[in-house]
């Protein structure tokens, strides 16, 4: 009798727990959207459109369309094709000046005009990309799970192409994951142009007698015509089911990058003791940077919202260090729809070589770029996103951010007129997003 | 004043331990909330790719949540 009660209570132990455990799939398929109306039988598409536009400089609009695709035995493929367009304007690194100053466009052909105390923009940036991504998952063994995925990326004067492959291990009733992954990627860069030799001063066409030897002090200016850069990285990850409302994730990456890393549009100012600009150099960027970061994440459900948030270390041996906190927080409003407030703060040394001009008279370093984007910055972002799911489960979103670049003096003495010029002056940008799952 | 330290470092070693030892606590039918596309790491996994396109050509970092390394000519 004993023995008959207790059989019976495992049996009725067992079968709450599998209606448990099937109640959870069926929330885990609704939830990832296995359960709408889809497509295409087995498959289940993300897209978004997105406008970024910065206050007189660059323009961007780019389209993402994903895909996934279920072939059973917890095996997916997944596809990513991503459309982007660029116009505007681009800081060069010169320094702003009190007067006009005229700048060669870097093909050699042609040449635009900064007014006097503005920043130097270069407005000839016009390019269109598209990128490819392919991925393969598949359990191995039990508790084993591996990716292998491509990578494609093409625009007017860029190529990159990307392998790359990860294995995770499940532990603790899959309460803890280890992953390991691995990308290695080719990139060659064909700039219309080509590619100025280091430090080459920029050339004006008024100031040959013909086109022929302008052309000819050009062409003699030019390194090579095309150039390339491998990437290989790894990244280890550990993710930890805390507790039945917490997960948390720690990832350590180091990345390895060698090659052509300067960038060929880029320029420094020569300024004489006065702050006046003589000539503007073409920069020179170290052949290989090896990068390393921690990035720590978080994910709460606390009383019915969802919090995620996450930090970033990354340093590098170009002593360009740098945090980023990032808070994302979901709360559900009325019927089916939510709201989802979103901050950003970055902050980040400038790399050594960095330096927002050169002084006439001194000995060229080894290596100068007086690209903000590699100097001492602050930035922030704040947004959020609304969203609702629609009838057969479909999602749809807005998604409406501020994002501000506060670039930063990093101790660097200002000579005369520099003094009262905007030198390290702010990038504002608008972000808005428009995001569809079916 | 060392073995103080000492004490203190081992205490909160063994913390540690206890901690990570119950957080094998979470049974499989404790995970329905973590099942939810909400809960997971990438769950905006497009808001991400776009954000990663846009700072990586903005600022001086990338990778960390994935990798970092390629991509395009925007940096």
């Amino acid at each position: 009798m004993q023995l008959t009660k207790t059989g019976s209570i495992s049996a009725a132990l067992a079968a709450a727990t599998c209606t448990l455990l099937s109640a959870n799939a069926i929330a885990a398929d609704s939830n990832t959207g296995n359960s709408t109306d889809s497509l295409i039988e087995g498959w289940q598409f993300n897209s978004a459109l997105l406008y970024y536009g910065e206050t007189d400089r660059v323009k961007a609009a780019e389209a993402i369309l994903s895909a996934r695709g279920d072939f059973g035995d917890d095996k997916f493929l997944n596809l990513n094709l991503v459309l982007d367009s660029l116009t505007g304007a681009s800081a060069t690194g010169a320094v702003a000046q009190p007067d006009a100053q005229t700048f060669t466009r870097p093909s050699g052909a042609g040449s635009y005009t900064t007014a006097a105390g503005a920043t130097p923009l270069d407005d000839t940036f016009h390019d269109t990309r598209v990128q490819l991504d392919a991925s393969w998952e598949q359990p191995l063994t039990a508790n084993y799970r591996g990716t292998v995925g491509g990578h494609f990326s093409k625009e007017y004067d860029y190529l990159s192409l990307g392998i790359n492959g990860n294995i995770s291990r499940d532990f603790n009733h899959k309460n803890t994951t280890l992953s390991v992954g691995t990308s290695f990627s080719h990139d060659s860069i064909n700039p219309e142009g080509g590619i100025p030799s280091a430090f080459t001063p920029m050339l004006f066409r008024s100031n040959f007698a013909s086109e022929g030897a302008y052309q000819q002090a050009f062409d003699g200016s030019r390194r090579t015509d095309s150039d390339t850069k491998t990437t290989a990285e790894l990244l280890f990850g550990v993710t930890q089911v805390i507790n039945p409302d917490w997960l948390m994730q720690l990832n350590y990456s180091i990345a390895k990058a060698d090659g052509y890393l300067s960038d060929p549009f880029k320029v420094l100012s020569v300024v004489n003791s006065n702050g006046i600009t003589q000539q503007n150099l073409y920069e020179q960027r170290p052949d290989s940077r090896t990068k390393q970061s921690l990035y720590w994440q978080n994910k709460w459900h606390l009383s019915g919202s969802y919090l995620d948030l996450s930090y970033r270390y990354m340093w590098d041996d170009w002593s360009l260090n740098s945090h980023t906190a990032d808070a994302r927080w979901r709360f559900p409003v009325a019927g089916n729809w939510y709201i989802e407030p979103h901050a950003r703060y970055y902050t980040q040394d400038e790399a050594e070589f960095y330096q927002p001009f050169l002084s006439e008279g001194m000995p060229l370093p080894a290596f100068a770029s007086a690209d903000y984007r590699i100097g001492q910055m602050d930035a922030y972002t704040v947004g959020a996103k609304v969203g609702t799911v629609l009838e057969g489960g479909h999602d749809f979103a807005v998604r409406l951010e501020y994002y501000q670049q506060n670039p930063n003096n990093p101790g660097v003495e200002l000579p005369g007129v520099l003094q009262d010029l905007e030198l390290f002056g702010d990038v504002k940008a608008v972000m808005l997003q428009v995001s569809y799952s079916f | 004043m060392n073995n103080k330290i000492r004490i203190l470092i081992t205490a909160l070693a063994l913390s540690q331990l206890a901690a990570c030892a119950s957080l094998d606590t979470v049974k499989p039918w404790q995970r329905g909330t973590l099942a939810k596309k909400e809960m997971q790491l990438n769950s905006a996994g497009l808001d991400n790719a776009l954000d990663d396109h846009i700072y990586f050509s903005k600022e001086g970092s990338s990778g960390g949540r994935s990798f970092a390394g390629g991509g395009c000519g925007c940096n």
